[in-house]
């Protein structure tokens, strides 16, 4: 089967300025894919070239398998769900969510039953007679929401859909819209700038900065080993500890204040250069003795700071000039200015190229 | 301490009432400067002439009498008809009532594309068209009179019809681009995704949002080229002048005696339309002056 949506090439420019480099992207049928990134890396815009609202400079984008570079929104069988909502404001909800249909000029009946279906689905039968400004936020979010489902399209585009909720609802909303993508097994692409959001939603994540794909990859892979510092840095929460390192005699020295360096063995294979940088997630600094293996190795670190986040506490010590942090147990008996016995869990570390910023290993 | 802080309270309570009953008696003394003249208007058309020759031009009518009024609209004298204000009254409204629709309509379409169909050269377009707001009617006279020459509707309805709708256009197109420029481009787009059309979007979604400013340009345009005089006395002919024109002629003729009465009821029906326009659709007036400047 053709791939649902297939990038080659974009290019995306206003004058000289260039929004995006060369963006490659393609997704099969059922997959959830997110667009992540800092504001102003050119997700929202390429989003907007996906769905034809946007004139692209170079490249080609085909949905469904058929040519669509040149071909206008409504031509590209996609629905469309952005982060004001934009329903159409002198209109009711059961006349927002129709007018599409209207438009295209399918009959009366159809669409009744298809309103009828949507509005039991999203629950929000009880509304369709209001105006959106008698609605509240979560509600308007159901009903633009609505109005891309009756679509029934080969693809869905969000566009940071709950970046105007309240933080309890929006992991709500996060909740509905995963089942709902579960239960269409509709092919979707989804623009935030939430690293929480992205993890939690998609099947396929791209990570996006300054207009150039930085990564694209599982959830799994873009968190265990992600392919340079920015998406190291920005996926996670808190983010992956990286800290400078040297390299000597296939061991790695991490200094450390007032004691003698931190010793581990080199990854095998990898031919590392004499400065990298260790990628440690903060769950791989374990309390001693918590997990056992040839990749765990003792470590004592000077606590700076200690904050008890309720399930977690996160513990701040620093290494090679760099602050790291640590996810131990409630328990832990860390304590600002202490010393505190932990251990690297290094099977899952990262090396980076300190100047690029590229993985090593 | 306590006693004198309460002393001084007082004090400041006293000094407000005092400004406050100033100030309305200020208001007040405005007031009646400013509907003096609508007064005097009032009480004179429903004098007889004998009465304001021998009474005081402040006193209240007499008797009244509503024979000045049946005059000055049916049989007052104009140079050398006398058939009063209402062939001109209805060649006004023959007049505004297209204008105002037609200079609405284009003001409402080139403030949706320059507002939302965002183009090259766009800012420039706006600005001229700004510009043209701006330029005094004695500027276009004679290009005006040229240009009807030679489209031939020179001296007829359509051709001032023509005149200010052109000179209308520059506000209307500010009016609605400053409205809609309010409106978030998302709903164009999220339009565009449904499907719908330039056109379709205005009609479906624009037009209904837009009826405060509608009313605005109604209530502007109206009273513009209701009460406009210049382009009216020059661009019309003997059979096609507006009321303001024949307003002038009734009073200004200069056969016969003077009859205040006539001339005054004269000028009230003349004014009477703009009235009514804005006692009809004020509220919306000041709701959609200030609807563009605040997102909504």
């Amino acid at each position: 089967m053709a791939p649902v949506l297939t990038i080659r090439n974009l290019r995306k420019a206003y004058g000289e300025t260039v929004i995006l480099h060369d963006v490659n992207i393609e997704i099969e049928e059922g997959d959830f894919l997110v667009l992540v990134g800092p504001s102003g890396c050119g997700k929202s815009t390429l989003l907007n070239c996906i769905a034809g609202l946007e004139p692209i400079s170079g490249g080609s984008v085909a949905i469904g398998g058929r040519e669509m570079t040149k071909a206008p929104p409504k031509d590209r069988d996609i629905a469309m769900v952005f982060q004001s909502y934009a329903l159409y404001p002198t209109m009711t909800v059961a006349k927002n969510i129709t007018f599409g249909m209207k438009v295209r000029g399918v009959d009366a009946a159809t669409q009744k039953r298809k309103l009828d279906e949507v509005a039991r689905q999203l629950q929000i039968s009880q509304l369709l007679d209001r105006k959106p400004g008698q609605l509240s936020g979560g509600q308007r979010q159901r009903v633009a929401m609505g109005r891309a489902l009756v679509r029934e399209p080969k693809l869905f585009l969000f566009d940071e859909p709950l970046s105007n909720l309240d933080a309890k609802l929006r992991v709500e909303m996060r909740t509905e819209i995963k089942r709902l993508h579960q239960d269409l097994g509709a092919s979707m692409v989804y623009v935030t700038h939430d690293q929480i959001e992205a993890m939690t939603l998609a099947t396929r994540i791209v990570v996006m900065k300054g207009g150039v794909i930085q990564q694209i990859g599982s959830p799994s892979e873009i968190y265990n080993r992600p392919a340079n510092m920015f998406v190291a840095d920005f996926m996670g929460s808190p983010a992956m500890n990286l800290i400078p390192a040297t390299v000597e005699g296939g061991q790695v020295a991490i200094a450390r204040e007032g004691d003698a360096p931190i010793l581990i063995q080199a990854p095998v294979g990898a031919n590392l250069p004499r400065d990298v940088v260790l990628g440690l997630r903060p769950e791989d600094i374990v309390e001693p003795g918590a997990r056992h293996g040839a990749h765990v190795v003792p470590a004592r670190c000077l606590v700076e700071v200690v904050e008890p986040a309720g399930a977690d506490t996160y513990v701040v010590s620093r290494l090679g000039g760099a602050a790291v942090t640590a996810r131990l147990s409630a328990e832990t008996r860390a304590q600002a200015g202490q010393p505190l016995d932990v251990a690297f869990d290094l099977a899952k570390a990262s090396f980076f190229e300190p100047r690029t910023g590229a993985r090593l290993n | 301490m306590s006693d004198l802080s309460s002393y001084s309270a007082e004090r400041t309570d006293w000094g407000k009432i005092a400004l406050r009953w100033l100030l309305f008696a200020i208001l007040g003394v405005f007031a009646l400067w400013y509907l003096a003249p609508l007064f005097v208007m009032l009480t004179t058309s429903v004098k007889t002439l004998e009465e304001i020759r021998t009474g005081s031009l402040i006193a209240l009518p007499r008797e009244i009498t509503f024979e000045p009024w049946a005059k000055a609209w049916s049989q007052a004298c104009s140079g050398i008809t006398c058939e009063g204000l209402r062939p001109y009254f209805f060649n006004s409204i023959l007049l505004a009532v297209p204008s105002v629709a037609i200079s609405t309509v284009i003001g409402a379409l080139n403030g949706y594309v320059i507002a939302q169909w965002r183009f090259r050269g766009a800012d420039t377009i706006f600005a001229m068209l700004l510009f043209g707001c701006f330029i005094p009617f004695q500027v276009v006279l004679l290009p005006m009179a040229k240009m009807l020459g030679l489209l031939g509707l020179a001296g007829t309805i359509p051709g001032l019809m023509l005149v200010h709708v052109v000179y209308g256009i520059g506000f209307t197109t500010l009016f609605f681009r400053n409205f809609y420029v309010s409106i978030p481009g998302d709903l164009i787009k999220a339009a565009k995704v449904d499907g719908a059309g330039f056109l379709r979007i205005f009609v479906s979604i624009f037009l209904p949002l837009s009826v405060p400013i509608v009313v605005v340009s109604i209530i502007w345009q109206f009273t513009q080229i209701w009460n406009d005089f210049l382009f009216g006395v020059s661009f019309s002919s003997a059979g096609s002048q507006p009321v303001t024109v024949a307003l002038n002629n009734i009073v200004n003729s200069t056969t016969g005696v003077k009859e205040y009465n006539v001339d005054m009821a004269a000028a009230i029906i003349a004014a009477l339309p703009t009235l009514l326009v804005y006692v009809v659709a004020g509220k919306y007036f000041i709701r959609g002056l200030t609807a563009g400047s605040v997102k909504g």
